[in-house]
């Protein structure tokens, strides 16, 4: 594969960069990348990918966009209320850079779809927003042994790490199972600064980036932490646990499943 | 004695737990984290008898969910 005349100059301000090149943006190009849910994770993460030209990016999100979303989840506008995400998602995308090849699947990930769907891609980004989720997304990058970038955020607050399965700090290695209900607020429950989710989504597109090119230090067996009140970064070191119910030498989990949906019993709104 | 909670020194009694300095920290539930202490990670059942000493670095690790509504 050589890139068009119009290529280099759509990725000229990579191809300069000595650490990426031509050959460098041709293996982006030939990349797949898996982003679950389109919202504020998934928002900044899908504009950067596509901008710098992942050739194949598909994104799973089962929802419509909601008014509520707006502050934060900026691949939708506000003509998109009632919008499939997935499709508003795209059509951004695509706007951005015809180059990329956008796959829309519009459905909640489960245990009985997702090792089909990320079977396909190089490296998957979590932009989900429920626990059950992320571990089903742990839990399946572990089985199909990819590798992905981990994230959440809540008010000023927001946090990454990035999985290589069998060789880095798991999810579940930190964070063993979901917590109990009423244990930790959502973002509707909490509120969060919508603006976070572009710090976070943004450094997860970048790992992603990383990982796909060979370059730099990925975050992984690191959780980098983020106080945005206090302008403060901490990265925190972790090991491998070796007591891990899913990636350990005596793992309990030996088969993907839908952790429970714990039913909050706080008022929502 | 001292401890370094969070990146930072704090200066705290003597023949504390993990239980105890989670309480002390108004880390309320006590659910909402994961610990790990000198390294390793806790497990829930350690909290109530793991002692800390002088000079322990302990973290703890918040779950951080985002987003939407919780009962889909």
């Amino acid at each position: 594969m050589s890139l068009s005349e119009q290529q280099i100059e759509r990725y000229s301000r990579h191809i300069i960069l000595q650490e990426i090149g031509g050959i460098g943006q041709e293996k982006l190009l030939s990349s797949k990348v898996l982003i679950v849910g389109a919202g504020g994770l998934g928002s900044p993460a899908a504009l950067y990918l596509a901008a710098a030209g992942i050739g194949t990016i598909g994104i799973i999100d089962a929802d419509k966009v909601d008014m509520t979303n707006l502050q934060r989840q900026i691949i939708h506008h506000t003509s998109d209320v009632g919008v499939e995400k997935v499709k508003s998602a795209a059509d951004k995308m695509r706007a951005i850079n015809p180059d990329v090849t956008v796959k829309t699947y519009h459905q909640f990930a489960r245990a009985d779809n997702i090792r089909d769907i990320i079977g396909d891609y190089d490296f998957v980004i979590d932009g989900t927003d429920n626990f059950p989720a992320k571990f089903l997304i742990n839990d399946a990058c572990y089985f199909e042994k990819k590798p992905f970038s981990h994230a959440g955020i809540l008010k000023f607050y927001g946090q990454l790490i990035t999985v290589l399965p069998g060789k880095s700090t798991c999810y579940r290695c930190i964070f063993n199972a979901p917590p109990p209900a009423g244990a930790v607020p959502s973002c509707s429950q909490a509120g969060v600064l919508g603006v976070l989710a572009g710090v976070i989504g943004s450094l997860q597109a970048t790992e992603a980036i990383k990982y796909l090119l060979g370059l730099g230090k990925l975050l992984t067996n690191t959780l980098l932490t983020y106080d945005a009140l206090e302008m403060e970064f901490r990265a925190v070191k972790l090991n491998r646990n070796p007591n891990c119910p899913l990636c350990s030498e005596n793992p309990q989990i030996t088969e993907l499943k839908d952790e429970q949906q714990q039913v909050c019993d706080l008022k929502k709104g | 004695m001292k401890l370094i909670v969070n990146g930072k020194e704090n200066n705290l009694a003597e023949g504390l737990t993990v239980s105890r300095l989670l309480v002390e920290q108004k880390v309320k539930p006590p659910e909402m984290v994961s610990v790990e202490l000198n390294g390793r990670i806790l497990k829930r059942s350690e909290f109530e008898n793991t002692t800390l000493n002088e000079g322990d670095k302990v973290e703890f690790l918040y779950f951080m969910g985002g987003g939407g509504n919780v009962s889909k």
